[in-house]
């Protein structure tokens, strides 16, 4: 973050300003990528009226930083409207969120006219064979790589998102090469979100430790591989005092049904727009309160772990495995893949287990020992 | 009478934050905050607006500043906020969507 946007971040927090949202403007989609958490079925999304009054409302709030995401937000024919409202009445700095196979030199160049900070494309592989078993959809990769060079060429700032799973594991390389061929920046994100609806079978896309280990370690992607890997020292009070991370302090999500939740990656709802205003929401939710109120040091079995200050945790992901305050199992393995020292969470799990198959074969009379008590 | 306009890039993002105003250039992203002239500056960049009655109505007012030395620093404020895409300026009067 910059110097700039660190200050303004520390003010909007200081004064409760929701500096940044996405907006999901639809769950519907053209691609059904194997890894994806949304139901793409349309059950209400809010009309062009509803999602301009609430981007009056976002202004009005203080927000700045509008994300446009989806589903795919080419698919509501009303989006350049949306798009102009946003930025051409509203002034927000806008950011898009995209698998552009709808994008063409028309599209591309009416973007350009009424200007986005950056164009964010899903991108899984250089090999259409790979992307294409990702997207489900032949012909995707071509499409998305023509979109990239038609936004590029009008000079506008492009960058491919890739999700690391199981199917392109060996190909994030691939994609960065491409990306610097194409003179657009590119990200890579080992997270797997679960479905919207709790199943988790999708996790199960997820890279192993080892995989993860190695893109740890590739310098092209984390610099310094000796300061990224080390192990943070030991957090002090003042660590243990901060925020876990901008979900619900700076930032929030808004879904195209108009429920807003801490963050995309967090299904809490605390209200819908709706029914109140946005602001209210905002200021006076109780959950959103509650999420305001973490601390690093509020956390369960975190607080004790060795990971607790440098730990990339997500309140999100541990809100969906079941305590808001609970560790986030996904971080926990990437703590371990960088530093090989694992979590205190997974140092849990490994004796919880055991602890369990001792009661299980323990005779009927011991049953008034503690649980953890060796028979 | 200064003939120049100004007039608000309509490729920038804004916000006000606290009564500081911030602002991204469309042109590489930057990020800028603007004092309290620049923003009494930002906020009245009409492009119809002769920068010399908004240095009258609403700069000298704000800071009793003698007339003829505020424009002449809004002036070079105005060229500085221009020469980073933030404001647009003219000797003409600005037509609203006539963005460079």
């Amino acid at each position: 973050m910059s110097g700039l946007l660190e200050q303004m971040t520390e003010k909007a927090l200081a004064r409760n300003i929701p500096l940044s949202v996405q907006l999901d403007l639809t769950y519907r989609c053209n691609e059904r990528c194997v890894h994806c958490y949304l139901d793409h079925e349309d059950h209400g999304e809010m009309t062009t009226a509803e999602i301009k009054h609430l981007l009056d409302e976002m202004a009005d709030a203080g927000v700045f930083i509008l994300t446009l995401s989806g589903g795919e937000i080419f698919l509501r024919k009303d989006f350049f409207e949306i798009l102009e409202h946003a930025r051409l009445e509203r002034q927000f700095c806008v950011k898009l969120k995209t698998n552009a196979i709808m994008i063409r030199e028309r599209e591309a160049a009416k973007i350009r006219d009424i200007g986005v900070e950056s164009i964010q494309i899903s991108m899984y592989s250089h090999r259409p064979e790979v992307h294409d078993a990702i997207t489900l959809v032949p012909g995707s990769l071509r499409r998305s790589l023509d979109a990239a060079r038609f936004l590029k060429s009008q000079g506008l700032r492009v960058i491919f998102a890739n999700v690391l799973m199981v199917q392109n594991q060996r190909d994030y390389q691939g994609v960065r090469a491409l990306a610097e061929e194409l003179g657009v920046e590119s990200t890579l994100d080992p997270t797997i979100t679960p479905m919207m609806d709790g199943d988790r079978s999708v996790l199960s896309l997820g890279v192993d430790q080892e995989s993860l280990r190695q893109v740890f370690r590739d310098r092209a992607l984390v610099g310094d591989v000796d300061e990224f890997c080390t192990i943070a020292a030991p957090a002090d009070e003042n660590a243990l005092s901060a925020l876990p991370c901008s979900a619900g302090h700076t930032a929030c999500y808004v879904s195209p049904y108009g429920e807003v939740f801490p963050c995309v990656q967090f299904p809490l709802p605390t209200g819908n727009v709706r029914n109140e205003r946005f602001l209210d929401i905002w200021r006076h939710s109780a959950r959103m309160k509650e999420v305001r109120s973490i601390r690093l040091k509020d956390l369960t079995t975190c607080t004790s772990c060795s990971h607790v200050g440098s730990c990339t945790r997500c309140p999100g992901l541990a809100f969906m495995e079941g305590n808001i305050r609970g560790p986030s199992s996904q971080d926990c393995e990437k703590s371990f893949a960088r530093t090989g020292i694992p979590s205190a969470n997974m140092l849990a799990k490994k004796r919880g287990p055991a602890n369990l198959i001792q009661i299980h074969i323990a005779p009927a009379n011991s049953a008034t020992q503690p649980s953890g008590a060796i028979a | 009478m200064s003939s120049l306009y100004v007039a608000r890039n309509p490729r920038v993002a804004a916000r006000s934050l606290d009564g500081e105003m911030m602002i991204m250039s469309g042109r590489d992203s930057t990020l800028f905050t603007l004092n309290k002239t620049a923003t009494i500056l930002w906020q009245a960049a009409d492009g119809a607006t002769p920068l010399e009655h908004i240095v009258q109505q609403k700069i000298c007012r704000e800071f009793e500043v003698e007339p003829g030395e505020a424009l002449r620093d809004a002036e070079t404020l105005a060229r500085d906020l221009a020469s980073h895409g933030i404001l647009q300026i003219s000797e003409d009067p600005i037509v609203p969507g006539d963005s460079k």
